[in-house]
This record gives structure tokens, C-alpha cells and sequence, in this order.
């Protein structure tokens, strides 16, 4: 039985999607995109042609939410169904678009280039904790006009795992389509077996801007997932109260999903974002807040009474290092994520409001998502008696009777997750042998450790040189002349 | 008798109670008080103080906004009686406020304008997503001192240099100040791209404003 965490009861969800649907209608929601305005006008929605608020009743919402696939699945390079959108999955990925990583040697945070980027790919790509990996940080080495598509670039040179990511323009997010295409064979391919999934941010409150509505129409159209990440910050740009909060992220993934299905009905979309609550002495947007992973949990329950997909972003910190708040921040905040069921829970390696990465950290992360993997898990029925068969006629009175038991050699892999050497259980006197070394300077070595054994995957050749085309031909429409030399970056030791 | 007027005065924007501050500007009126005492005798004594709270820790946002808001519901009431008498409440100085093209983020800017409107600038707020030149445009035509500019996103924060550059290229500064915030704006980024200043949050914004207009 998966232990499940529940905050709301049956009679509260209920209230919130009164009260969503109720705001959906007045206030209604600002649809800053002229296509997706069209779309719910001709649905029935009333539009209100000189502020662009859009009035959307309840029952084009219901029949929105009728088509949406319950479940689907992103597909690893090798066409494997590996990560899982629906029911009670629990999934864990990087955290995205950092724009600065920590240098584990000066503890600066230094800007991002695309050696950072492949670090951090790097790392996760042999951390079977993480499902999916991210396109974790911008590569600041880049012109802002393919950013996007050469951060997805990258994740799919150097990794075969599904690729959480998303795009900041309409024009990238075709783009980005077309390169999922070039590796999967075409776009039906790609959209029989998507590898990737996209996130979509609604502007908290109740708007849907542009070029967020611009791109789940294109999402919508090529078939390839995309995930709502609305961000209500509870106080400032939402109602301070966390029901009031939920409510309104209720109204902007309802409104989100309906223009998503209007564009192309069942195309597959996740209920997901980053709520957080808004700091009133720093005006900050805490991560590591327990009541950030409050909402989160919360509107899950919502999306799970209406059979939606989830997704969050938790395991991250707002500490400037990988300390003692970080570990307390993404630990705890992650396991509240796991606990609600939710598919997919980004965040990890994050430091800063989601604004600085680091690979130490996803090291350490790694064994604080196993933990709740292990929690999850739950306690499991494995003998006929609970205990009596255990006491056979060798039994002796003696502390170390069981460790001669073959059903304790069977058994302990399944009912103890097995630490990296992240975590000290060692004898104070090992332990000083070993250097007195604490967590940070254990991931440390870990990192390098990822970083000598990591090998590039074996991609198709051809395939692989027409994305290099594709990304090449992108860069020097933006100015340059070549992309940055991959294998420089490789040699180039970051921080190391 | 005024001193205890004062004195609510100033408590009703320390609790932020609009209505009581506006009822208490109208009395004002009608005792034939000077608009301008009432102003910094009264309301202003409960600004600064709820601006010490916060920089002390004491207060916290909300406080401060509502505070803002009380304060700028009085004055409104009383600038229409020191017109009459031929007077103005000296303005600190005149401000264009934008988030930057591209940005939609403005929970930052916004703080920043209740607070210097509060404090006594004349504040323009032009809203999220503005081109340099409407900015500069929105400047020339309120000859504004200040543009305060902000930028939550690092794609974003760019664009503030390129405002910049165009009023240097203008020829427009040191005429007008540029100020520049948001969550990645860091000291070394306001220096590198030659902005007059920035402050960590909005009762900093107030201090640096000041300190641009010579009024410190």
C-alpha cells in the first residue's frame, strides 16, 4: 500500500472547484493571445474584445476536461516507456533553467555556460533516482534566441533519459518540436513516443499571456505533452490564505487545459506548478517553505480528483548553499511531494528560488528522493508470518542470530534502501580517517567520481548529425559562426 | 488638540486604515489646518516610522503596502486644498517606473512605487513589458528625474542597459537618474551597466531615490 498524504477533505475539493469554475466566469481569465481567444470565444466562452478577459462557463471547461488523456508515458532514446503521467507515480528530475550554478570551490555563484550544463547532465544521467532529466541551467555561452533549443540540444546529445524542459518563445518551442522530431524519426513518431514534455507558465493571477497560450496551441497541435506550471505566490499574486491560493491554481490550469484541448482534443496535458507562498519580510518566492509543499500537496488532490496528471516543483532550497537549510528544505519538501503521489517532482539541485543549480546537491538529492522512494514504498507483507518463522530451533538468545538467517540475506535489499557513500554511518574513528569529511565534501567526490565514468550514449549517426545541422543552422541565423566546441567543454573540468 | 490629531494621523497609516486616514485628512480641513502640516506633522511621522520597522524587521510587507496606500488616500484628499491655497507639498521628484520589455514580473516595481509615492516622489508607473522607448518617452514628457526600472528574469535583465544606452545616446543623462532592481540585480550588475544605483527592496528604493534627487 503507497502511504499517501491528503490535506484537503473530499468536501473542500469539492468547494475549490465551485469556487475555480465561479472565477473562471468573474473575474474571469486574460488571454493575451489572439488565437486562443478566438478558441474559447468560438467554444462559447464571451470575450471581452478590449481587455482581453475571457469569461469561460463551466461547461466548455467539462468537456475540456472529458478529452484529456488520463495517463501516458515519456519514452527514453531507446524507446522504452520510462517515466509515467497518471495515477499515484512518483518521478523525480532536475530542477530547470537555472541561470547560475555553485562553484564547490570558490562557493560563488558563477553564470552558467554550456560545461555547466553538460556537468549537470553528466551527473543525473547515472543517478538512477532521477527519471528525467532537465534542461537545467541556460547557457549564457549562446544568443537568448536559441537558448532554449540548445539547452534541449544538449539533453539530448548527452543523455538517453526522458527531458523535462520548456521554451520561452513560440518560434523556439517549433523549433524544439522539430528537433524531438529529427531524433525520433518524424513527428508522428515523436508524437507516438514523446521524449520530452514541455512547461507552460500561466502569469499568476488568472492570466494566460501570450506566448504561454501561444505555445500550448503548438504543444496541443504536434501531440507532444505539455505541463502546466502555474505559480501562484500566496499573498502577493494570489490569495494569502493556501485555499484561496489553490482556488485560483485551480481556475488558471482549468482555463489552461481548456485552451490546450480546444486547440486539439486529447492532446496530453499535466496539472502542475510552482506554488509558492510570497515571503512578507524579503518579498521572496520561498521553495523550501512547508507551506509551499501545503499547496503543492493540495492542488494535486485536486488535480486527482478529476484524474489529471501531476507534476510540482519541490526538493529545492532558497540557501545560497548546500548547508544544513538545504538539506532540512529539499528533504522534507520532497518527501511532502512523494507522499501526495505527484508524477513528476522538479526541483532538485536547486539553490536560490530555483535560480542557481548545483551537481553537488543533486548528488545529495539523490539519496533524499531514494528515502522517500523507500517511504513510498511502504511497509510490504514479504513472509508468511509476520515473525513466529523466523524463530527456528536455532534460535540461541544471541544479537546476531538473524544475520545467519538466508531469508535476511534475501530479504535485506528489499526492505533497506542501500545509501551511496553520501551518507555517514561510519565510526567516529573511520570517519576521521577517511579526512572528517561532511556532506558537501563526500558529494564532492562522488561528482568527480560521475564525471570520469560518464560515457556520451551511442546515438544514431545520422540522426545525431542532422539535429548538429539543425542546432548549427539556428546558431548562425542568431550571429555565430560555430556552436561552442562540445569537446573543449568536455575536457574543460568545471569547478573541479 | 492638533497634536493629538497628529498623532492619529500617523497611527492610521501605521495600521494602514485607509478610511480612518482619509476621514482624518477631511477633519483636518475642516479645522482649517495648514494641508501641509497635516502632511508632515501627521502622516508622514507614520510612513517613516513603518519604513524603520521594516528595515528593523519589525514590520513586515503587507504593513508596508497598506501603509503606503493609507498615506497616498490623504494626501489625495489634501493636494486639492494646498492647490487652492497656491501651495504644492514639495515633490520630491518625479519618477517613471517599468518593468522591462519582455518581463511581466512587477510584485517588486509595484512595492517600490507605493512606497516612493508615499515618501513624496510623483510617481509614474508605466507597467510591465515597456520598450526603452516608451519609457524614455513617458520621461521626457513628465521630465522626470528618475526611471527606475526592474527585471525579474535573467533573459530580461538585459534590456535596462539598453534603456541606458539610449539615454546616453540622447545625450540625457545625468539629467535623468536610472535606479534598476529585481531579483538578479545585483550592486556589480548596476555598476556595469552604469546605473545610477540599486537597493534591495523598496524602503532601500526610497533612500536611493532620494539620495539621487539631492534629498537625503
Amino acid at each position: 500500500m503507497q502511504p499517501k498524504l491528503t490535506l484537503l477533505t473530499d468536501d473542500i475539493i469539492q468547494r475549490i472547484l465551485d469556487e475555480a469554475h465561479q472565477l473562471l466566469l468573474k473575474p474571469g481569465v486574460k488571454v493575451n493571445n489572439d488565437e486562443a481567444r478566438e478558441l474559447l470565444a468560438s467554444a462559447g466562452a464571451q470575450v471581452d474584445t478590449e481587455t482581453n478577459v475571457v469569461h469561460i462557463p463551466e461547461q466548455i471547461v467539462r468537456k475540456a476536461l472529458e478529452s484529456v488523456p488520463r495517463e501516458f508515458y515519456l519514452y527514453d532514446y531507446d524507446g522504452n516507456p520510462t517515466v509515467k503521467y497518471g495515477g499515484d507515480a512518483v518521478h523525480f528530475d532536475p530542477g530547470s533553467s537555472g541561470i547560475a550554478m555553485l562553484n564547490p570551490e570558490t562557493l560563488e555563484h558563477d553564470t552558467t555556460e554550456t560545461p555547466h550544463l553538460l556537468k549537470l547532465i553528466k551527473v543525473a544521467e547515472q543517478l538512477p533516482q532521477y527519471d528525467a532529466q532537465s534542461t537545467a541551467v541556460v547557457c549564457h555561452d549562446v544568443p537568448q534566441s536559441i537558448q532554449d533549443s540548445y539547452r534541449l540540444y544538449l539533453a539530448l546529445l548527452y543523455s538517453k533519459k526522458p527531458i523535462v524542459t520548456g521554451a520561452f518563445t513560440n518560434k523556439t518551442v517549433n523549433e524544439m518540436i522539430d528537433m524531438l522530431a529529427i531524433l525520433a524519426g518524424g513527428r508522428d513518431a515523436s508524437r507516438e513516443k514523446p521524449r520530452a514534455i514541455f512547461d507552460v507558465c500561466p502569469a499568476p493571477p488568472l492570466i494566460w499571456s501570450n506566448f504561454a497560450s501561444g505555445n500550448l496551441i503548438a504543444l496541443a497541435r504536434a501531440g507532444i505533452p505539455a505541463e502546466i506550471v502555474s505559480v501562484p505566490l500566496a499573498g502577493a499574486a494570489a490569495p494569502v490564505t493556501l485555499l484561496g491560493a489553490v482556488t485560483q491554481h485551480t481556475a488558471e490550469c482549468l482555463a489552461g487545459i481548456t485552451i490546450h484541448q480546444l486547440a486539439k482534443a486529447g492532446s496530453p496535458i499535466v496539472w502542475g506548478g510552482a506554488a509558492c507562498i510570497f515571503d512578507m519580510k524579503k518579498g521572496a518566492t520561498p521553495m523550501g517553505a512547508v507551506e509551499t509543499a501545503m499547496l503543492d500537496c493540495s492542488y494535486a488532490q485536486v488535480a486527482k480528483s478529476l484524474n489529471m496528471p501531476t507534476h510540482t516543483y519541490l526538493g529545492a532550497t532558497d540557501s545560497k548553499l548546500v548547508d544544513a537549510q538545504a538539506g532540512l528544505e529539499s528533504g522534507i519538501t520532497a518527501m511532502i511531494g512523494a507522499l501526495s503521489g505527484i508524477n513528476m517532482i522538479s526541483g532538485s539541485g536547486m539553490l536560490d528560488f530555483l535560480s542557481c543549480h548545483s551537481a553537488e546537491k543533486l548528488v545529495i538529492d539523490a539519496e533524499g528522493i531514494a528515502m522517500t522512494k523507500r517511504m513510498i514504498a511502504g511497509v510490504q507483507l514479504h513472509t508468511e508470518t509476520l515473525a513466529t518463522g523466523f524463530y527456528d530451533d536455532n534460535i540461541n538468545f544471541k544479537g546476531g542470530d538473524f544475520l545467519k538467517q538466508r531469508i535476511t540475506m534475501q530479504l535485506f535489499r528489499k526492505e533497506q534502501h542501500l545509501p551511496s557513500n553520501v551518507i555517514d554511518r561510519d565510526s567516529m574513528r573511520n570517519w576521521k580517517e577517511a579526512g572528517s569529511l561532511d556532506t558537501f565534501a563526500r558529494a564532492k567526490l562522488i561528482v568527480d567520481g560521475l564525471l570520469a565514468s560518464y560515457s556520451r550514449p551511442q546515438l544514431d549517426e545520422a540522426k545525431e548529425q542532422a539535429l548538429h545541422t539543425f542546432m548549427l543552422a539556428l546558431a548562425q541565423k542568431a550571429g555565430m559562426d560555430a556552436l561552442p566546441s562540445l569537446e573543449n567543454a568536455d575536457k574543460e573540468k568545471v569547478h573541479t | 488638540m492638533s497634536e493629538e490629531l497628529y498623532k492619529q494621523m500617523a497611527q492610521s497609516i501605521i495600521e494602514g486604515e485607509k478610511e480612518i486616514a482619509i476621514e482624518l485628512a477631511k477633519k483636518s480641513i475642516e479645522l482649517n489646518m495648514h494641508p501641509l502640516d497635516t502632511i508632515t506633522k501627521g502622516f508622514v511621522v507614520g510612513v517613516n516610522y513603518i519604513g524603520d520597522q521594516f528595515g528593523a524587521g519589525e514590520a513586515f510587507l503587507p504593513e508596508l503596502v497598506m501603509a503606503g496606500e493609507a498615506m497616498k488616500a490623504a494626501v489625495a484628499v489634501l493636494e486639492p486644498e494646498l492647490l487652492k491655497l497656491g501651495e504644492a507639498r514639495e515633490v520630491m521628484g518625479r519618477v517613471v517606473l517599468a518593468t522591462v520589455e519582455g518581463d511581466i514580473h512587477e510584485i517588486g516595481k509595484t512595492l517600490v512605487g507605493t512606497m516612493l509615492s508615499a515618501s513624496g516622489f510623483e510617481v509614474t508607473d508605466l507597467g510591465v513589458d515597456q520598450p526603452a522607448e516608451k519609457i524614455i518617452g513617458k520621461a521626457l514628457e513628465i521630465d522626470a528625474q528618475i526611471i527606475g526600472m526592474s527585471a525579474l528574469l535573467t533573459t530580461t535583465m538585459i534590456r535596462q542597459r539598453e534603456v541606458i544606452e539610449e539615454l546616453d545616446k540622447e545625450g540625457l543623462r545625468p539629467r535623468i537618474k536610472v535606479m534598476v532592481g529585481g531579483a538578479p540585480i545585483t550592486k556589480d550588475w548596476a555598476e556595469k551597466i552604469k546605473a545610477d544605483g540599486t537597493a534591495e527592496d523598496a524602503v532601500g528604493a526610497v533612500q536611493l531615490a532620494k539620495k539621487l534627487v539631492g534629498k537625503e
